[in-house]
């Protein structure tokens, strides 16, 4: 192994944790505020991908009717929650149109967009719009009304949703995978080492996106209501923060992350309806890493899953999840050494 | 009882043989052969989630583990799948051990992650070594003989298979009506309680998840010999996930859902990989978009699983008293009247900032009822929890009968002869009010998980319910023994707790308002108990707010107030004390 090698190995490391420090914040994110460890994380990274992929095509991705239907049964559900609690039709009309209306309009865009072949950027837009709309949606049909459910309970309902969502993503994209084309063609050589522009934005992307996050919940008052639920939910729920709406926002948040991610590493690899999952469970063990609650230290957790990956692939290729996904066994006895003798109820 | 229960569980292996010599086609008796190799590890599940309020996503793992060990083992060293059962029982109780013990000293998420994460570990392992013939596996997997009778296949493999599950089923069932079982039945409500009757919930914790691998291997060990080969694919992750869904569907709070949620999974799946590829025109396993929603709905509409509804229609089984005869249970030599028993000596708890309990010290002796008063928020239950181990002291030391038992764990306390009961109750809604009090005798017992399993704890257990029964029967509750604890209105429930308390033998008794919620006669009936207690020379500490009980039983008053200790004395001085009446109901200006 020469400087060169190790040089191309800490490169793939980074590029790969940042992408990874943010599901694992993204991971974080949704377990302070919902209690739920969200195993699909990694699927809203495969729908980014294929979704984009699809539009190349010039086709509608199979998405886009999903997302009609799932905002249907949402729909229904909230006409028909709003009408026990009011009996006000009106009323209840009106929630479920605002259930329905970003769906139907980011839906609508692209039935309108997909066969005019815009230009990519306009199409990773359009992306991004349909996967984010996911999220309150997924939310809201599988989560909501289980908000007080035990933590296991919560769990075993995202490996429900992960089922669903794998199975989905096999019945709208094929078993093909799919590689997106470069967002950018650069390539900048640092000494022995090419850097490609694709790495440059998946670095600066990621940076930007964790500033976002950092400003929003230190310096904004609806980042501060989400962390307030995160720490009490009855207590946010008595200062008039919905706890349904914090979950709606947060999944929103996470499905928006998960769909960079999957815009990102689409032109680095080739993406299958089920790739997500690993990629996914990855920003899981940066995570596990962060205790489930540290922000900073799951994004060095990622970083850190990134260069051991990297460097294992080098030299044991067949065994690099193996490497990677055991990791987890001596981050978690270093943790409990950590002091994380808490327990929960 | 046992009689009729023995004949009914003969009866269900009898109805396996007999089934096995109906003229069923070939195909179903393959069916219910998988059904029978699934079952086995579902019911590992049951008693580690439904029962045990913990989960795993890694079971499939140890299913290959008892595989690969056994193909393995038979296919290059030629050596009989007799013995190599006990190869792979002992690799998978080495790992299981190994994970189980690292993830569960943290909160109870962390296991179903490591399991995780095993589990894909694992699958990439078998897949990529040379040794177990990467991805496409180990072909030629001997079948299991006895003697020179083929059972490997077909009929005879299914009265194997099944016999073994129901066995396993059997052996749960006799688990989780034990001592053990009432132990790991009280897990799930986190581990105050549990601790404080002497349970070591850490290592029941471990026991459980090495249980469920154990019937996991076995499984893997069957699916070897049955299939003649094994290769990776029925061992991962999916598959994990497959097992947990069997278990929630059927009903992971019942031992029989583990059977009917894998004979419903499988005749789904069957169904589901024929039709949805019709449906949607080209092949896939979509079946689990099917399994994924399913698992949704279950969970919000019929979270106790399809066995809850046949559950309904059985008879509830009820326990006879056939515990008459039993030898009562030793008694730890208890300290002569007039002895210190409890020396509580500055103890002080902090939380950041905010001084808890701020240097108190009083102490008692044996024969004496102490009460604990002050306004609600005087530290009153801090110092209840600082005494019994619940809480850490920031500082101060606690003595019981001359020996320092501050800084050991609530359960070691226990040991040594100190019960309580909580301010909130804490029980187990889903046990009988007797079982719930036998929680309390845990110490006095010392059967474990396999003589459970194997029924050779009854002498032992009938003592254990004798000594219950009669703790229930001098607390007057005697008639609702049988009752579901969860039914019982609030004062009787403290009643419980009080009988459960009794029932470890204490040589003190710590009550955290006990007459919170009873009326008046069963006021005086507590009234009447505790004063027989102190006549038989048990020492109390009592937190109650009905000052008539209080000045009635007690024979010293420590008073609290903000943390600090306010004064001490006899009933009547406290009654008199200016500084106690200001506390309560304030000073006038």
């Amino acid at each position: 192994m020469d400087l060169s090698i190790v040089g191309i190995l800490l490169l793939d490391g980074i590029t790969n944790g940042a992408v990874y420090a943010l599901l694992g914040l993204a991971t974080v994110l949704v377990f302070t505020v919902t209690r739920v460890i969200f195993i699909p994380q990694g699927e809203f990274v495969a729908y980014g991908a294929l979704t984009l992929a699809i539009f190349q095509t010039g086709k509608v991705p199979g998405t886009v009717w999903l997302l009609l239907l799932m905002a249907l049964l949402a729909a229904v559900m909230d006409v028909r929650l709003t009408w026990q609690h009011t009996r006000n039709a009106p009323k209840a009309l009106k929630a479920g149109v605002f259930t329905l209306l970003l769906p139907v309009v980011v839906a609508g865009l692209s039935i309108w967009a997909a066969p005019r072949q815009f230009p990519l950027l306009v199409q990773a837009l359009l992306t991004v719009g349909v996967v984010t709309a996911f999220g309150p949606l997924v939310y809201r049909l599988a989560y909501q009304s289980l908000a007080d459910a035990s933590s296991l309970t919560l769990l075993i309902v995202s490996v429900g949703v992960h089922f669903a969502m794998t199975g989905l993503g096999l019945l709208f994209f094929g078993a093909e995978g799919f590689r997106n084309p470069s967002f950018w063609d650069a390539r900048f050589n640092l000494g022995p080492v090419a850097v490609t522009g694709q790495a440059v934005i998946i670095v600066g992307v990621s940076l930007a996106l964790i500033g976002l996050l950092w400003q929003f919940f230190e310096h904004t008052l609806y980042g501060k209501a989400l962390r307030a639920t995160a720490v009490n939910r009855l207590g946010a729920r008595l200062m008039g923060i919905s706890s349904h709406a914090a979950g709606q926002s947060t999944f929103a948040m996470a499905a928006l992350i998960g769909a960079l991610s999957g815009l990102l590493i689409g032109p680095t690899t080739t993406v299958f309806y089920d790739s997500g999952f690993l990629i996914g469970l990855k920003g899981f063990v940066a995570a596990v890493i962060g205790g489930l609650h540290s922000y900073p230290v799951a994004a060095v957790g990622a970083l850190f899953v990134g260069l051991v990956e990297a460097f294992g692939s080098f030299w044991a290729s067949a065994f690099k999840e193996v490497i990677v996904f055991t990791l987890i066994l001596p981050i978690l006895v270093w943790r409990s050494m950590a002091g994380g003798h808490s327990e929960e109820h | 009882m046992t009689l009729t229960q023995n004949t009914q569980r003969a009866a269900l292996i009898g109805g396996v043989v007999v089934l096995a010599l109906l003229p069923l086609p070939d195909f179903w008796i393959t069916q219910l052969n998988y059904i029978a190799l699934y079952s086995l590890v579902v019911l590992g599940l049951v008693l580690l989630t439904g029962i045990g309020g913990l989960t795993s996503f890694g079971q499939a793992a140890f299913v290959g583990i008892g595989a690969y060990t056994s193909a393995y083992l038979t296919v290059n060293l030629g050596v009989s799948p007799w013995l190599t059962v006990f190869a792979g029982l002992a690799i998978t109780a080495v790992s299981a051990l190994l994970v189980g013990w690292i993830t569960l000293r943290m909160s109870g998420h962390y296991l179903p992650l490591a399991t995780i994460a095993w589990g894909l570990s694992l699958y990439y392992l078998m897949g990529n070594l040379d040794a177990l013939g990467k991805y496409d596996g180990i072909l030629g997997v001997p079948p299991l003989k006895l003697m020179q009778w083929d059972i490997g296949q077909g009929r005879p493999f299914f009265v194997f298979a099944w016999t073994l599950v129901l066995l396993g089923t059997f052996a749960l069932l006799n688990l989780l009506d034990s001592r053990t079982g009432r132990a790991i039945r009280a897990l799930r409500t986190g581990s105050t309680m549990a601790e404080a009757m002497g349970v070591n919930t850490l290592r029941y914790k471990i026991g459980i998840f090495l249980i469920a691998a154990l019937f996991a291997s076995i499984s893997g060990w069957l699916f070897a010999h049955f299939q003649r080969a094994v290769n990776p694919s029925p061992f991962g992750l999916k598959m994990g996930i497959e097992y947990l869904f069997m278990a929630v569907l059927g009903g992971a709070g019942y031992v029989w859902g583990a059977i009917s949620g894998a004979l419903v999974t499988k005749l789904l799946e069957d169904q589901l990989q024929v039709l949805l590829p019709k449906l949607i025109g080209t092949s896939g396993s979509y079946e689990v978009i099917v399994f994924g929603i399913v698992l949704v709905l279950v969970l919000k509409y019929l979270p106790d699983g399809l066995w809850s509804l046949v559950g309904r229609w059985l008879p509830a089984p009820r326990r006879t008293d056939d515990w008459q005869q039993a030898a009562p249970l030793p008694e730890r030599t208890k300290p002569t009247v007039g002895d210190t028993v409890l020396e509580v000596k500055d103890i002080r708890k902090q939380f950041g900032g905010l001084v808890a309990v701020n240097d108190i010290g009083f102490s008692i002796k044996a024969g004496q009822i102490v009460g604990l008063i002050g306004p609600n928020g005087a530290g009153k239950s801090t110092t209840f929890n600082l005494i019994t181990g619940v809480l850490e002291l920031t500082s101060g030391t606690v003595k019981f009968r001359g020996e320092t038992v501050s800084g050991l764990p609530s359960r070691e306390i226990a040991r040594r002869g100190v019960s309580r009961t909580f301010q909130h109750v804490k029980m187990i809604p889903e046990m009988t009010v007797l079982e719930n009090v036998a929680l309390g005798a845990q110490l006095r017992g010392h059967k474990g998980a396999l003589s459970s399993m194997l029924r050779l704890d009854r002498a032992e257990e009938h003592s254990l319910l004798k000594e219950a029964a009669r703790q229930l029967e001098r607390i007057g509750m005697g008639g609702q023994m049988h009752e579901l604890a969860g039914n019982l209105a609030m004062g009787p429930q403290r009643l419980l707790e009080i009988a459960r308390a009794l029932c470890g033998d204490p040589a003190l008794l710590l009550l955290d308002e006990p007459a919170a919620g009873l009326r008046h006669k069963e006021k005086q009936a507590l009234a009447a108990v505790l004063r027989q207690l102190r006549s038989e020379g048990m020492s109390i500490l009592l937190v109650e707010h009905d000052m008539d009980l209080v000045m009635d039983v007690t024979d010293h008053i420590v008073v609290m107030e903000f943390g600090t200790k306010l004064m001490d004395g006899t009933p009547e001085a406290v009654q008199q004390s200016p500084k106690v009446r200001a506390a309560y109901l304030g000073t006038e200006h």
